[in-house]
This record gives C-alpha cells, sequence and structure tokens, in this order.
C-alpha cells in the first residue's frame, strides 16, 4: 500500500479561454472505509489563485496552512497579491526543503496572472514543477483523469463548456477509481466572478 | 555632557533617548565624501565624487557606485569596508529571493531588508552599527524609486538627495534645481553641477562616478568617456 493511496483523491484543473476551472472528488477515506464525503480539497490562496492538494490528506490541510501563512505575510509586505507564477515557484521551494521526508501531496496550482492570463501547474511532492497549457492531473484517479482529458479537452473553451467538460472527465474518471468518488466539487473562475459547484455523481 | 557616559554600550539609550553610537556612526558619514541621487520621470542617477588619497593609486580599480540586481544600483558615504559588507549581504539577499519566488526582487523589498539588516548591528551585543548611509536607485514594475539607508536603519524615499560633507549646501541646490518632471539626462545635468558645487578642486571624468538606470531597468555605472560627454554638456 503506497502512502499516496491512504486517503484517496482526484483533483484536475483545466484552462479555458481567459477562465479557468479546477475540480476535486469529495472522498475522505481510511484505505477501503468511507469517513467523509464532502472533505475539501481545493483551496483558496487569493481572489484569482487556487490551489488542490491531492494525497495525503493530513499533509494537504498542513501545507495549504502554510501556504496560506506565507501568502499572507507576502500580502502585507509587498502590498500585493502573489502572481500564481510566483506562487507555484514558493510552493516547489516548500516542497524541496523537505527532500529527504516529505509533504506526501501532489499539488495542482491555477490561478489568473497578468492581463487575467490562466496559469496552471502541478508538481511531485518534492516540488519539480510541471506547467500546462491545456490541463493538469493528480491522485489516485491521475490515470484515468489524464485518458478522460485528453480526449474530452478542446483549447480556448468558454466558461460552461468548460464547466461540462471537467465536470464530466471528473466524474467519469473517479467511477473508475475505488479510492476516490462520492461526488465532485467544480470551481470555474474567470476575470469577473467565481461559480462553485458541488457535483452529484455515483456516490460509491 | 551626561550623554558620553553612555556612549559604552551602543545597546544602551542615554537619558535624552538617543543611542550615542548611531549619532556617532550619523557623524562618520557626514564627514565622508559627497554623493547624491536625483529621481528623475524616466529614471534615476546616483553620483559621488571619487577623491582618492593619492594621485598613484589606479582609479579604475575603485568602484563606489554598485550594482545590487541588474535593475538596482547603491553607492554610499562613509565607510568603504562596512559598505563592501553591506553590498554582499543586499546581494545574497535578492538572490534569496529570487530563489524563492523566481521574481526579482521589488526594490521596497531589497530596502527593507537591508534596513534590517543595519537595524540588527544597533541592538546585537559585541558589534557597531555601520558607518555608511546608503542611496538605493532602482527601477521596478513601481517606477523610478530612490532610498536613502541610515545606520540606524530607518530608510526613506527622496525625490532627491544628499549625503556627506556637502550635504547642507547639496540639498538647497537640489532643492531649487529638481522639477517634477525632469528627464534623466536633466537629472544628469543636474547631478553634475550639484557635485561641482561642493567640490575642492577642479571636476573631471576621472575623479567622479555616475550611476544611471533607465526605463530598460538596467543599472549601469557610466565610463570615464561617457561622464566626460556629459561634463561637456554641463560646462
Amino acid at each position: 500500500m503506497s502512502i499516496f493511496e491512504y486517503n484517496g483523491s482526484a483533483v484536475v484543473a483545466m484552462v479555458g479561454k481567459n477562465c479557468f476551472a479546477i475540480a476535486s472528488d469529495r472522498r475522505l477515506g481510511v484505505q477501503l472505509q468511507t469517513i467523509a464525503t464532502d472533505f475539501q480539497r481545493v483551496f483558496k490562496i487569493h481572489d484569482k489563485l487556487y490551489i488542490g492538494l491531492s494525497g495525503l490528506a493530513t499533509d494537504a490541510q498542513t501545507l495549504y496552512q502554510r501556504l496560506v501563512f506565507r501568502h499572507k505575510l507576502y500580502q502585507l509586505r509587498e502590498e500585493r497579491d502573489m502572481k500564481p507564477q510566483t506562487f507555484a515557484s514558493l510552493v516547489s521551494a516548500l516542497l524541496y526543503e523537505k527532500r529527504f521526508g516529505p509533504y506526501f501531496c501532489q499539488p495542482v496550482i491555477a490561478g489568473l496572472g497578468e492581463d487575467n492570463e490562466p496559469f496552471i501547474c502541478t508538481m511531485d511532492c518534492i516540488g519539480a514543477k510541471e506547467l500546462a497549457k491545456d490541463f493538469v492531473v493528480s491522485g489516485t484517479a491521475s490515470e484515468s483523469l489524464y485518458g478522460a482529458c485528453e480526449s474530452m479537452y478542446k483549447p480556448n473553451m468558454e466558461p460552461e463548456e468548460l464547466f461540462e467538460t471537467i465536470s464530466q472527465a471528473l466524474l467519469s474518471s473517479v467511477d473508475r477509481d475505488c479510492l476516490s468518488g462520492w461526488g465532485g466539487y467544480v470551481l470555474l473562475v474567470t476575470p469577473t466572478e467565481v461559480q462553485e459547484r458541488v457535483l452529484k455523481g455515483r456516490m460509491d | 555632557m551626561g550623554d558620553s557616559q553612555y556612549s559604552f554600550s551602543l545597546t544602551t539609550f542615554s537619558p535624552s533617548g538617543k543611542l550615542v553610537q548611531i549619532e556617532h556612526a550619523l557623524t562618520a558619514v557626514g564627514s565622508g565624501q559627497t554623493s547624491l541621487g536625483i529621481k528623475a520621470a524616466n529614471g534615476v542617477v546616483i553620483a559621488t565624487e571619487k577623491k582618492l588619497p593619492s594621485i598613484l593609486v589606479d582609479e579604475t580599480s575603485v568602484q563606489k557606485i554598485q550594482t545590487l540586481t541588474p535593475n538596482i544600483g547603491v553607492v554610499y558615504s562613509g565607510m568603504g569596508p562596512d559598505f563592501r559588507v553591506l553590498v554582499r549581504k543586499s546581494r545574497k539577499q535578492a538572490q534569496q529571493y529570487y530563489r524563492l519566488y523566481k521574481e526579482t526582487i521589488p526594490v521596497t523589498q531589497l530596502v527593507r531588508e537591508t534596513a534590517a539588516v543595519m537595524q540588527e548591528f544597533t541592538q546585537s551585543g559585541g558589534v557597531r552599527p555601520f558607518g555608511v548611509s546608503l542611496l538605493i536607485a532602482g527601477y521596478d514594475d513601481n517606477g523610478p524609486q530612490l532610498y536613502q539607508v541610515d545606520p540606524s536603519g530607518s530608510y526613506f524615499s527622496w525625490k532627491a538627495s544628499a549625503m556627506g560633507k556637502n550635504v547642507s549646501n547639496a540639498k538647497t541646490f537640489l532643492e531649487k534645481r529638481y522639477t517634477e518632471d525632469m528627464e534623466l539626462d536633466d537629472a544628469i545635468h543636474t547631478a553634475i553641477l550639484t557635485l561641482k558645487e561642493g567640490y575642492e578642486g577642479q571636476i573631471s571624468a576621472n575623479n567622479i562616478e555616475i550611476g544611471i538606470i533607465r526605463s530598460d531597468r538596467e543599472f549601469k555605472v557610466l565610463s570615464p568617456s561617457e561622464i566626460k560627454d556629459f561634463l561637456e554638456e554641463v560646462e
């Protein structure tokens, strides 16, 4: 049994036209037993920057708290929000600090950068960044997610279509993974608004 | 007066509420060679006298204006060796910031961190304050900026400022000459004229140093031949 498969998770982010969507499943399990069906994996850093953390749930929560701490100090000192690229570099540095005793998390970072240009990236548990122009995935359902996203994704989708695509990709992928599922949570971010939606899928 | 009894330990306040060592450090700065800076609408210029103790000194080996990052430069008045230490520390801090955020450090942040270092040396055991005041000039997303940092660790943003021997005359001269919408080339001329005001002897391209940063965000120290061109325009 791998430590990354202890709790079960699925996170995905996609780029659309002047917008992005980030989604996760809602199951928290202890190996085969489901403990919660409303577990939050996608967190807000600031209005235009979100991070999804898959992997060990305790590390996801702790890492999120540390990142919010760092970002709040940054905001106070520099009197501005962090750009997504800067935040990604910070997460990477923080993860590598624990190179020989890592956080068992794979972050997915999504944000609107300068001129509201969408930015997404993922990294492994020790901070190897992977930038992408289309979509990024992580979690126990990642293999199914790769397949679903690759076939369903189109560039320059409008927000409504992006929402449909990411929801379908997420739900169909978690159905193939016993450790993730019990619904979905999708955040769609455009320069003017943020839409949160809870999906009902196969509740198993 | 009563203060001198409290001048043995820099970390002890005197009854008048001063830290006497910092006052002495400021005196050291005030007897250093004049330096000044002017913030123009499209850039910043910093300049200093470069009086060497003897004509035998190789003036090309002396560089009083240093680059901290490609878009931030610094000049000082006071003790040269203390300046070198601060430059080293500031450069390291700028690089640490870049390593963490992969973003070049904003001018205000570098000034803050340098000032924090200088303040540490006024509140630690067994050390003395730095005997320099710095003028930090930079250009970042917030435009051109000019900051002065004192031995106490306090820092101020200036439109134009001077430090060192001739400070009061230089500041009066700058107050008269400064305009809000000055272009960088005008600012360079004004800087040269201000240095000339208090210079004992003949000013030339080899005994002053000028550093500029334009909207291209590349700090550069002017070469003697470039200074010569500006000098000729001024005369």
